[in-house]
């Protein structure tokens, strides 16, 4: 008999109060296969709500960051706790709710299998569900594009931050992972670390409380940090060895 | 050739240039300013005073490098530095900034791990 994989569920929390307590009683209520034990960890990013006082009142798994981070120093602690846990596999999801639990289990096959080490699950494969707006496609586009200049890897959905990780991977993002919008950076970094991508279809939600950390007005900045940040790496990685160090 | 400058502004540059030479001292006396920094403030300290007390120096450089106004070469040399100075500023502030979400990162982690201690250390008392 197979043990089960130990799956630490990270969820980064900027002032999402209003989604706390359905998503965590909604993660209680999702059944997992027989294969798996997955354990959220909220990730407590300096909210200025009172997300922190949620999480200790619903007596919730969580890790307050004392200085705010941002959305990809807020994950990478997820991933460095959940490295040293001894956790197989660390899955992001948002705190907004965006990402269904009832979807995790699709995602967290791909692992399972071995059939990958990164699995993003993906709004874009099937027509199904929370689409966002045109704007925000069509710089999704682009990123696919770019990946696909560099790396050679076509993600159609780059900028889903509802992914799994295994063990391998975790080494990689405990060591380094981008700070701002790490997303579409984040496919570099597996890719040349050559790591297996694989995206499954996920049904996404629209989300229910707080706002995205892509607004609309900051759009310009987003695409050229993260080309900035991508070709930076790239560069970084396929020339100064696979490493990050600074 | 005959003296630009007159005595009494040299005198009043070579007391500035001591002056901000002593301020430099006291700041890396007092720990207030790192070693790794204050090696730039004094290399600038050295030219202000080579500069007081050697009047034609800068006429002779801008020759030297074919530069009509020699005031500009002044402006040039001050700009160049203040850039490279400003770059090496951001490298600096860019380690901080790793180094503050490593430590903020481990912080968190260690904080998690102790609450959770203290919770099993106060059943087993209970126990």
């Amino acid at each position: 008999m197979k043990s089960k994989l130990k799956v630490a569920l990270i969820i980064p929390c900027f002032n999402e109060e209003e989604s706390i307590p359905g998503l965590f009683a909604e993660i209680k209520n999702t059944r997992f296969s027989e294969h798996v034990s997955v354990t959220p960890v909220f990730i407590n990013d300096c909210s200025k709500d009172n997300s922190k006082q949620i999480l200790l009142n619903h007596t919730i798994e969580f890790i307050d960051l004392p200085v705010n981070l941002g959305i990809g120093g807020a994950v990478q602690t997820g991933f460095k706790y959940a490295l040293r846990e001894g956790y197989d596999v660390a899955v992001q999801m948002d705190g907004d709710g965006q990402h269904p639990p009832s979807e995790l289990q699709k995602i967290l096959d791909l692992i399972i299998n071995n059939e990958a080490d990164v699995v993003i699950g993906s709004r874009y494969l099937t027509k199904e569900g929370f689409q966002s707006s045109s704007l925000r496609r069509a710089g999704i586009n682009y990123f696919k594009w770019l990946n696909k200049k560099l790396v050679g890897v076509t993600i159609f959905d780059s900028t889903s931050g509802y992914r799994a990780l295994n063990k391998k991977a975790l080494k990689i993002v405990a060591d380094y992972y981008p700070d701002e919008y790490p997303e579409p950076e984040a496919i570099i970094l597996y890719a040349l670390h050559n790591l297996k991508i694989k995206e499954v279809p996920v049904t996404m939600r629209e989300r229910q409380g707080g706002s995205s950390s892509i607004k609309t007005y900051k759009t310009v900045y987003y695409m050229f940090k993260v080309t900035l940040g991508t070709i930076f790496l790239y560069i970084r990685l396929k020339f100064n060895g696979k490493r990050y160090t600074l | 050739m005959e003296n630009v400058i007159p005595y009494r502004l040299q005198i009043i540059a070579i007391i500035l240039a001591l002056c901000f030479m002593f301020f430099i001292f006291r700041l890396i006396a007092k720990g207030k300013l790192r070693e790794e920094y204050s090696f730039i403030w004094i290399t600038c300290t050295g030219l202000l005073l080579l500069f007081s007390f050697w009047r034609n120096g800068l006429d002779v450089i801008a020759k030297l490098l074919g530069i009509f106004y020699a005031p500009s070469l002044i402006f040039l040399g001050a700009i160049f530095a203040i850039v490279i100075f400003l770059v090496h500023l951001s490298v600096v502030n860019s380690k901080q900034h790793t180094q503050i979400k490593d430590l903020a990162q481990e912080m968190a982690i260690l904080k998690k791990k102790l609450e959770e201690n203290e919770k099993l250390y106060s059943n087993a008392k209970i126990d």
